[in-house]
């Protein structure tokens, strides 16, 4: 293949990558912005869904469409509800210290992934795609299904979006992230609005990892590098910048692909790790964030 | 009532190096290699404890220092054949210049920043060990044979990889290490670092040079942590990527907590304990990472001070 589809196809690759990323930096983002917690165990609630999507596509026979959907619906909310639990039981607890809660949410990272190789085991289980299409490019076809990864990543991030700057809830939850305290006085519910958001984060991943499952396998191990690379997403973009975050998303997915595919994978993410530790340093607020208040 | 302070602390601290070295006699063979191995890991948690403890710097990156020691000691022994005293030294110096470059540019940030900054740094570093796998050979890791790990002198010999030799390597630089934290931790500078945790703001106002003292801080943590990594390849004659990953800058934060944060013995208690605890789970189940977990959030929501913060703020308040 010539230089330009070689680049075509990093380029695509990349921005499925961006999109998945998006979507899970988004939610990590929120929990940031809204919490000012560090959730460590992103990277699991990632895994535990792609891992929930195996079962669910498995529990319908017939066409893979059914599974699909199932997995879609029912794996987000199952894993929201793991976190609303873990956020009642523990976080809240804490009082949402920030050094306790890296230190309790390393604490659920390693439960979840012992949990899931002890139940699930160490094998990696594909899901079946809902559809597979290939679209005839000029010179390689190409899965319409990652097309599809790109496009409902994208319809989400609209949705979440929408209820953050357009709804009632929304304003709650920017309300709180803007102060707390204030907020409380004005009879918003701040305990319960961390609750939804905390899970509402979670969520977020679960979709992610379902919408990946049927590209990459599932594996108990698959929470490390999405959490390291969501990281990076939401520190280039600024923390608690929805703008940012995709535009950082783009960014590190496109450059991780293209550099994948003509150097090598460790080189990339060895790159994106010290360019981002780097931004942290000496840009503190992220690329596309304003400086704190 | 201070010369007397200072009389009981040195006192017990002396008493607990000499129950190490009489343990040799009591235990058996398989408890004497576990004990060198966990000696040595307490001195990684003795410095992680000087930091993340006395300075209140929570960082997710201590792995690197510990791995610069590893393969700052185990590749120039295997690659250029030098003998064990000048790779022990090289490998600690890796560990405190990485330790002085990362501090500069790590304490820029405080806080959250502060731990993902050095968390990704470490994650550089493991990266690194992988893209170099012609020399590190990754997660499989080199070997060092027992002809690497002889120091001989004139006529007469040292070898490492014998158990009662490395069992007394391992108390002695425990005890180098374990001291020096005691000494530190009830100097003016071990003070000054508490001071700072509690309250920067105001020891900054007062004329201190906060960002001095967390720098030195780090450098002898590093260089703490780089003494147990070199000793470890040189002691077990294994240097693999595995000790480069997050898992082991996770560890010595359990450890510690487990043990007791800002404490000089915690370390040792955190890693014995937690050490075994693991080691008995597993000959029951292999979901020995649960018993990280649990233990991490059962500690962190009930158990904040740890083991020996609890018995200082009870029971022995001159603790150091």
């Amino acid at each position: 293949m010539a230089f330009g589809p070689h680049l075509l196809l990093a380029t695509l690759e990349g921005l499925v990558t961006s999109a998945v990323l998006a979507l899970m930096a988004l939610g990590l983002s929120l929990v940031f912005g809204v919490m000012r917690v560090v959730n460590v165990a992103h990277g699991e609630f990632f895994m535990l869904g792609a891992v929930l999507a195996w079962f669910f596509s498995t529990l319908v026979t017939g066409h893979p469409a059914f599974g699909f959907l199932l997995a879609l619906v029912l794996s987000p909310l199952v894993v929201a509800g793991v976190a609303l639990v873990a956020e009642r039981l523990v976080l809240r607890r804490l009082n949402y210290d920030p050094e306790a809660t890296i230190v309790a949410t390393i604490g659920l990272l390693y439960i979840i992934q012992q949990l899931a190789l002890t139940v699930y085991g160490p094998e990696a289980r594909p899901v079946q795609a809902p559809f597979s299409i290939r679209i005839a490019l000029p010179w390689f076809g190409y899965s319409g299904y990652k097309l599809f990864v790109v496009a409902a990543s994208m319809a989400l991030m609209a949705a979440t979006w929408f209820v953050l700057t357009r709804t009632r809830i929304g304003l709650v939850m920017r309300a709180t992230q803007y102060d707390r305290e204030t907020a409380q006085n004005f009879a918003i519910p701040v305990d319960r609005v961390y609750a939804g958001v905390f899970a509402l984060g979670a969520g977020l991943a679960a979709v992610a990892a379902v919408l990946v499952v049927p590209i990459s396998q599932a594996h108990y191990l698959m929470g490390l590098d999405p959490l390291l690379l969501s990281f990076i997403v939401v520190i280039i973009g600024g923390l608690g910048s929805l703008r940012g975050t995709v535009l950082a998303a783009v960014l590190i997915g496109v450059s991780d692909g293209v550099i994948s595919v003509f150097f090598s994978p460790t080189l990339a993410k060895m790159i994106a790790t010290f360019a981002v530790a780097m931004v942290l340093v000496f840009r503190p607020q992220g690329l596309f964030g304003t400086a704190a208040r | 009532m201070r010369a007397d302070t200072t009389a009981r602390v040195v006192a017990l601290h002396l008493a607990v190096v000499a129950v190490l070295a009489a343990l040799f006699f009591v235990l058996p063979d398989y408890h004497r290699g576990v004990m060198a191995r966990v000696l040595v890991l307490a001195v990684f948690a003795m410095g992680y404890n000087l930091t993340f403890g006395y300075a209140g710097l929570l960082s997710l990156g201590h792995a690197m220092f510990f791995a610069a020691g590893l393969y700052g000691a185990g590749l120039t022994a295997y690659h250029l054949g030098w003998s064990v005293l000048p790779a022990f030294g090289f490998g600690i110096a890796c560990g405190g210049a990485l330790a002085l470059v990362v501090a500069l540019l790590a304490l820029r940030t405080t806080g959250v920043a502060f731990m993902i900054v050095t968390m990704m740094f470490s994650q550089v570093f493991y990266l690194t060990t992988l893209y170099y796998t012609t020399y590190t050979r990754g997660e499989e890791g080199l070997v060092l044979g027992p002809e690497l790990r002889t120091i001989g002198l004139g006529g007469w010999t040292l070898e490492l990889w014998e158990p009662a030799t490395r069992y007394f390597i391992a108390v002695a630089l425990f005890s180098v290490v374990f001291l020096a934290t005691m000494a530190l931790a009830r100097a003016p500078f071990g003070r000054g670092l508490v001071a700072i945790r509690e309250n920067e703001e105001r020891m900054r106002m007062l004329g201190y040079d906060v960002h001095r003292a967390k720098l030195s801080a780090m450098v002898l943590s590093g260089l703490s942590c780089a003494v147990a990594g070199a000793a470890y390849a040189l002691l077990f004659g294994y240097v693999g990527s595995s000790f480069a990953s997050i898992q082991y800058s996770i560890l010595p934060l359990l450890w510690v907590l487990l043990g007791g944060a800002a404490t000089t013995l915690g370390p040792l208690l955190g890693t014995v304990f937690m050490f075994y605890a693991v080691d008995l789970t597993s000959g029951y189940t292999s979901a020995w990472l649960l018993v990280v977990g649990v233990a991490l959030i059962l500690l962190v929501l009930f158990f904040p001070k740890g083991v020996m913060g609890t018995v200082r703020r009870k029971w022995l308040p001159w603790l150091p």
